[in-house]
């Protein structure tokens, strides 16, 4: 029997259905070629809808200043940075799955890596525009760069970190982009080389670079992917890092915290991984792409869910108890009083924030849950409410009553235009991601094929025949597989 | 670059390719490329190729990317413009790490990527030859030079008992040209023809 690739029979198969080479590239680039249904139109029509109301909300920031937010002097950081953080943890579970998945060899992730990295570039695009506009003066953003300039030169503080943050974020944006894109090539390609119409040609003709599929591209290709994963894994940790070092390396109370950055990024891969599950859910159904994105990828990012999950539990539950243990009045009152307390004004937000990301995962301990597809979109939605009251929490519940009861400010809440600026950024993101579900493969083609002859349904099967046969005959084969 | 002519074969399944691959080498035929629609591990180790150096360069970017943000922000805050931030020392290395980081990480994201591009001659509005549509679909197309002593119908046989599938003999231009998909417009073709 000659064995060309050889994985147990144990673990399920990653590619459903009787699949050959050609049948793949017909599923996944069929969507690309037919025109967009009418769930795409009135999806992708909302989201302009959406879109347009942020627009206007931050014209109207622009041009009547930020007084249009309901932020005071108390609370300067309200649903803004919320959201900035909220979009920046959404962001690390596609370089996490492209990234840390690729380095430790998970199969899996070929289903679902190239949709997960869309949605971090749409995810950080996001994020960016909170930090931006929330400068007020949007035009003098270009003062956080650092360049020899007419004021003195006066340079930007490279010790603080704000500054480390914009360097974090556009590092990271861009190489997200650079992973992506280059993983898209290929593709892209076969795209091209399938097209009947002239401007699909092209379009998809310039956009591939001229790709041919040459093995020494491929090991090239293959070379470039393990490094940019190399330098990815560490930087998408450093990233949420930096966000957690904006609260950490300041003297608020229920800020200044060392266990901020792992708490951080466990909590950015749980809210990272819960919207993956929501748009993969949809993307899956609407495609029909079921054979591509198995039970068995929802059922393992629902494990990653249910670990990081209780990681973030774990982060709450210690820094509580180091509240009360470390006896400092000032971190006392910021979580007995400002949060644990149901009844002050915005004690309820750490309720939701509890519930929501430490009790209601905990269900995915069972497999039938995993499985179930109504409870994993509804788990995803319930965990990304959650991981938005937990920026909320830490954000708002800090300072709107700190050191001077005189200048407490206990009922905040966000103007119409506040409201506006978060809405449009979804209105971004879904157009964002219509688009991509449109014009690109949501799913990476060529590493379907990849690991076709290997976690194959059909392929699968051919294995149970090498587990029969002997240690020397298997090994001899395998030896001389090439 | 140069027109030439080439036999070309094509295969739908790995383990023919790669007794195909040691069979035509071994018969001293001249591979051209192999063309695949996705990375077979190995294959280039059969062919004989030798190991891309994409690593090494990707680690002199990095460096470079250290080098820069250390010396640049050790230079602004000790020499340029020492501010003095709570009586701190100016050379305060532990909080230029985060920076330090991201550029590294920078430089050689962005480094690699172009290295990538120039060495494979990708880019936007860059056409080559494509020998089979379907090397990018489901068809390993292996394309062998023919040189003036090759005996293409003796060749073509050589393929078919290797177990290719779909056998034929192409005019390629080797290199890249400017041009686009949906037009077949081919620069180099007309040039020679002006010439003669």
């Amino acid at each position: 029997m000659a064995l060309y690739k050889y994985e147990s029979q144990v673990r399920p198969p990653l590619v459903d259905g009787n699949k050959d080479y050609h049948q793949i590239t017909e599923d996944i680039v069929r969507p690309i070629e037919a025109k967009p249904g009418r769930l795409w139109w009135i999806g992708f029509l909302i989201s302009l809808g959406l879109l347009s109301f942020g627009i206007y909300s931050v014209y109207r920031d622009v041009t009547y200043g930020i007084g249009q937010w309901n932020l005071n002097r108390t609370i300067g950081w309200g649903w803004d940075i919320t959201n900035f953080v909220w979009w920046v943890g959404i962001g690390h579970a596609g370089t996490l799955i492209s990234a840390i998945l690729l380095l430790f060899r998970q199969g899996w992730r070929t289903g679902v890596n190239r949709a997960a990295e869309a949605m971090t570039i749409f995810a950080v695009m996001c994020a960016g525009q909170f930090p931006i506009w929330h400068m007020g003066r949007v035009w003098m953003a270009f003062f956080v760069m650092p360049y020899p300039n007419t004021r003195g030169p006066l340079w930007v503080n490279f010790n603080s970190p704000l500054l480390w943050d914009v360097f974090a974020i556009s590092t990271y944006f861009t190489v997200s982009l650079l992973f992506w894109y280059s993983g898209l090539l290929p593709d892209l390609a076969s795209v091209r080389d399938r097209a009947k119409l002239k401007w699909r040609k092209f379009f998809y003709g310039v956009t591939s670079f001229g790709w041919t599929g040459s093995t020494k591209h491929w090991q090239r290709h293959e070379a470039l992917s393990l490094v940019l994963a190399g330098l990815a894994t560490p930087l998408v940790l450093s990233v949420h890092t930096i966000v957690s070092f904006d609260f950490a390396t300041s003297v608020i109370p229920g800020w200044h915290t060392t266990i901020f950055p792992p708490y951080f990024v466990a909590g950015a891969i749980f809210s990272g991984f819960a919207m993956v599950q929501s748009l993969l859910l949809i993307t899956r159904k609407v495609l029909h792409l079921e054979d591509y994105i198995t039970m068995e990828h929802i059922d393992v990012m629902n494990k990653v869910i249910v670990l990081t999950g209780s990681i973030v539990g774990v982060a709450y539950l210690t820094e509580l108890f180091i509240a009360w243990y470390g006896q400092n009045k000032f971190e006392g009152w910021a979580f007995m009083q400002n949060r644990v307390n149901l009844y002050s004004p915005l004690g309820w937000s750490y309720y939701i924030m509890m519930g929501c990301n430490v009790l209601s995962p905990q269900i995915f301990w069972f497999r039938k849950m995993r499985r179930n597809l109504t409870v994993t979109f509804f788990m995803s939605v319930i965990v990304n409410i959650g991981m938005w009251f937990e920026r909320f929490v830490i954000i708002v519940t800090s300072i709107y009553r700190d050191y001077l009861p005189s200048s407490w400010s206990t009922y905040y809440t966000p103007t119409i235009w506040e409201i506006g600026f978060y809405l449009g950024t979804f209105g971004l993101f879904f157009t964002c991601y219509f688009l991509f579900s449109k014009f690109f493969p949501v799913i990476a083609v060529a590493e379907i094929k990849h690991i076709l002859k290997r976690s194959g349904e059909n392929y699968k099967a051919t294995m149970g025949e090498a587990e029969q046969e002997s240690v020397e005959t298997f090994a001899h084969e395998m030896a001389h597989a090439h | 670059m140069a027109i030439k002519k080439f036999v070309v074969g094509g295969f739908t399944d790995e383990p023919v390719l790669f007794e195909a691959v040691k069979k035509v080498r071994k018969a001293g035929y001249k591979i051209h490329d192999v063309y695949t629609p996705m990375p077979i591990h190995g294959l280039d180790k059969a062919m004989g190729l030798r190991d891309t150096s994409l690593h090494t360069a990707g680690f002199i970017y990095g460096i470079t990317g250290t080098t820069t943000a250390l010396s640049g922000i050790g230079y602004i805050f000790t020499n340029d413009w020492p501010l003095n931030f709570g009586g701190k020392p100016h050379f305060s290395l532990p909080a230029w790490i985060p920076i330090t980081f991201e550029l590294t990480v920078l430089f050689a994201a962005v480094g690699m990527v172009l290295t990538f591009c120039y060495l494979c001659q990708m880019a936007p509005f860059v056409k080559k030859h494509h020998f089979s549509l379907r090397s990018t679909d489901d068809l390993f197309v292996m394309v062998i030079e023919c040189t003036s002593k090759t005996n293409e119908a003796e060749l073509e046989g050589f393929l078919a008992n290797t177990g290719a599938i779909e056998i034929n003999t192409q005019h390629a231009e080797t290199g890249w040209w400017l041009g686009r998909y949906d037009k077949d417009k081919k620069p180099f073709e007309q040039k020679n023809t002006a010439i003669a």
